[in-house]
């Protein structure tokens, strides 16, 4: 038996008494069985379920420089995530059950959050030819994505959506027409005066279009990555109220930053899909407020500072996001009182479990221990330098915000505390 | 004089024309072949190309000579662009060996940009990507200024390949700061998109640019844009949107024309405007090595 002591529940402060892996009660008492079992004190801090992360990059195998499944799971539970789903864009790609089961092993290992990996939908993230989407299933894998290098043949996307909705497995589209997306940032006023070539937002637009109207002729299921324009808002909003089985996820990068991060020339500001405008970015917003993005996920893609330390052009896409993740949109959402933290906990816990159909934490006796304990008052300053994870690159640096995480705690155990 | 000459973004009117006068003063020497000046004794130079430059390296090589600058020319061959520490390796490299003016061209934006944060020289963009060209804005602005005799009121119509044109940007920012109206005209594939946020006003057809105008700035149209679909052929591009003798008849009567060179003839511009009376093309190569003395004195000064 632990105790979680001094927590706030619903707005009450509670002892949340532990057997194992799961809630055994919430004790309003905060006196009962004190003194003969383990506490941790919570003091100060809102308890919620743990957050899931359906989409970042560990980047090991292959990319261990950049980051590695320790690193990356260390960076998650100190962001408050207790489960996070690693994209197959490594070295090998993960498009088959041997890698799978490599990740899986390695992420037991840790005893960190957990891993649910996604696989490639093509072999070798190719385009050409369906990855063993089963034999990845049976090892682990809940979704599958050709994550960064999205499918180009219609035809090959209309193949995997069916034999993927034949196994209940769900597939998430990188919306990104390549034809259109040969630039570097959002292709506008500030691309313009910057001098570097934009990435027209049509090419996410189109493939977010096309992946709709295959989910409605097919009758299968879809999820979208990283929705970044207002158009593609739009489209998705059109596409629940024809009942279209689409789902998607936006993330901090969008809620937060606009392409006037780019204009300095600061390589961590580059990102795939590209900073938008702020037209964009209310519009995302406005998509979380309504419902019709469901959730949030971070594309935590971290670097090494020698990469991303060179000329716009030459540096790699990406954003290293899971430490900053709760205190971003907890300032720009809560704070600002455009929702609940009840909302704020659906999308990067509740709704992410739902699409994944993977369990989370519960706050209910024989709920999975699986939980996140924030302090909504903390104000400090984001300084990618003291964080866990390898990947330093975040255009936030020095940004104030409000909200950080106190401990994260996952199958019964303290697996973070700050 | 600022520490480093990275655009013309940002830069004051007061700036732009201590630039000028001084160039103006330089323009003198030259004018009167005398090509042994000490402005700038005891600078070194170092020319820093990762882009094939003829013209304005040789420029620069010639305008710090006749400040009494030392000079070295650098080119790096473009295989070892695409990585980013080879430039600074580069840029440290000829720091350390007592370079205290680097000049660089690069074929990324921001370049000049990211250099200027982490090397200590003194650093002159000699055009970085699509975003800016400054010397060549402000060897336009003088070669306008000498002509009308100043730039605020002017009315200039830049004509061409606006979208990768650094030329065009610096133009644009450098003559609004300084009161001038920019007009642009361009085929819609090679217009940029938000550019009139710029403070330039964007014109529907070439005419529309051209009348009225002091000055029509034509742009190079690189051959790689027809290969790569931006227009269907050359012979459509001139006859549709080329700078003509007919079309300048819409300019004010005493317009001149300029162009940043190299010329295609035929194409962006008729062979016969190049050559003709307004045309101050060979002008601006002149005024190029007068910007580029101020540019270097000034910086030499401000050590």
């Amino acid at each position: 038996m632990f105790i979680i002591k001094n927590v706030s529940v619903g707005g009450k402060i509670a002892n949340i008494h532990l057997i194992g892996n799961k809630v055994s009660k919430i004790s309003y008492d905060l006196r009962e069985n004190m003194g003969v079992t383990p506490t941790f004190d919570g003091r100060g801090g809102v308890i919620m379920p743990a957050f899931i992360d359906m989409h970042v990059h560990l980047r090991e195998p292959g990319y261990e420089y950049k980051e590695d499944i320790k690193s990356g799971l260390q960076s998650a539970v100190a962001g408050g995530y207790s489960a996070v789903c690693p994209m197959p864009n490594t070295n090998p790609v993960c498009d088959n059950q041997y890698i799978v089961n490599y990740i899986m092993n390695k992420a037991k290992e840790c005893k960190l959050a957990r891993v649910y990996p996604i696989g490639c939908i093509s072999k070798g993230m190719r385009g050409l030819e369906l990855a063993e989407m089963a034999s990845m299933q049976k090892e682990g894998v809940v979704a599958v994505s050709d994550d960064g290098m999205p499918v180009g043949s219609s035809g090959l996307m209309r193949k995997a959506m069916e034999y993927a909705d034949g196994l209940g497995l769900l597939v998430i589209s990188h919306s990104e027409d390549k034809e259109l997306a040969k630039g570097y940032v959002n292709e506008g006023a500030n691309a313009t005066r910057a001098g570097i070539e934009g990435i027209n937002r049509v090419a996410e637009e189109s493939m977010i279009a096309r992946e709709i109207l295959l989910a409605d002729a097919l009758k299968t299921r879809v999820h979208l990555a990283h929705v970044s324009t207002a158009n593609g808002v739009d489209l998705i909003r059109w596409a629940k109220a024809k009942g279209i089985k689409v789902t998607c996820e936006t993330g901090p990068n969008y809620i937060v930053g606009t392409d006037d991060l780019i204009l300095d020339y600061n390589p961590c500001a580059k990102v795939n899909p590209p900073l938008r405008e702020e037209s964009d970015r209310q519009a995302i917003i406005a998509g979380l407020v309504d419902g019709t993005i469901d959730c949030i996920a971070t594309d935590h893609a971290p670097h090494s500072m020698s990469e991303k330390s060179r000329e716009f052009a030459t540096a790699p896409f990406g954003i290293s996001g899971l430490e900053s993740a709760f205190s971003l949109c907890y300032t720009e959402l809560v704070k600002s009182g455009l929702m609940t933290l009840d909302r704020l906990s659906e999308l990067m816990t509740g709704n992410v479990a739902k699409i994944l159909n993977i369990p989370c934490g519960e706050i209910a006796p024989n709920g999975l221990a699986d939980f996140v304990i924030v302090d909504t008052a903390a104000e400090y300053v984001i300084d990618s330098s003291n964080w866990f994870s390898k990947g330093k690159n975040t255009p936030f640096n020095g940004r104030e915000v409000t909200g950080n995480v106190i401990a994260t705690i996952v199958d019964g155990r303290v697996v973070y505390k700050k | 004089m600022r520490k480093h000459l990275l655009g013309l973004e940002g830069m004051s009117r007061d700036e732009i024309n201590q630039i000028l006068d001084t160039a103006d003063i330089m323009r003198t020497h030259i004018d009167n072949n005398e090509f042994d000046n000490e402005y700038a004794k005891g600078s070194s130079v170092v020319n820093l190309f990762f882009e094939n430059s003829t013209r304005t390296r040789t420029s620069f090589e010639n305008a710090s000579k006749f400040v009494g600058a030392n000079v070295v020319n650098i080119s790096v061959a473009t295989s070892s662009v695409t990585k980013g520490e080879s430039m600074y390796d580069t840029a440290m490299t000829l720091q350390c060996i007592k370079n205290d003016i680097i000049v660089m061209r690069h074929s990324i934006a921001g370049a000049a940009n990211y250099l200027s944060k982490v090397v200590d020289a003194h650093i002159i963009n000699a055009g970085d990507g699509q975003h800016e060209h400054p010397t060549q804005g402000l060897l336009d602005m003088l070669t306008m200024r000498r002509e009308f005799g100043r730039l605020d009121g002017l009315t200039v119509a830049i004509i061409g390949d606006i979208k990768y044109s650094r030329v065009a940007r610096s133009n644009i920012i450098g003559l609004t700061t300084m009161g001038a109206t920019v007009k642009l005209f361009g085929i819609k594939t090679l217009m940029p998109q938000g550019i009139e946020q710029m403070g330039a006003t964007v014109c529907d057809s070439i005419e529309d640019a051209i009348e009225g105008a002091d000055v029509v700035m034509g742009l190079r149209i690189q051959l790689e844009r027809m290969q790569s679909g931006q227009f269907p052929s050359v012979r459509e591009y001139h006859r549709e949107y080329g700078i003509t003798a007919d079309r300048l008849k819409l300019a004010k009567p005493n317009a001149i024309v300029m162009h940043p060179a190299p010329v295609n003839r035929g194409v962006e511009i008729a062979g016969d405007v190049v050559d003709g009376e307004k045309s101050r093309i060979f002008e601006q190569v002149t005024n190029g090595v007068a910007v580029r003395m101020a540019i270097i004195k000034l910086m030499s000064e401000a050590k």
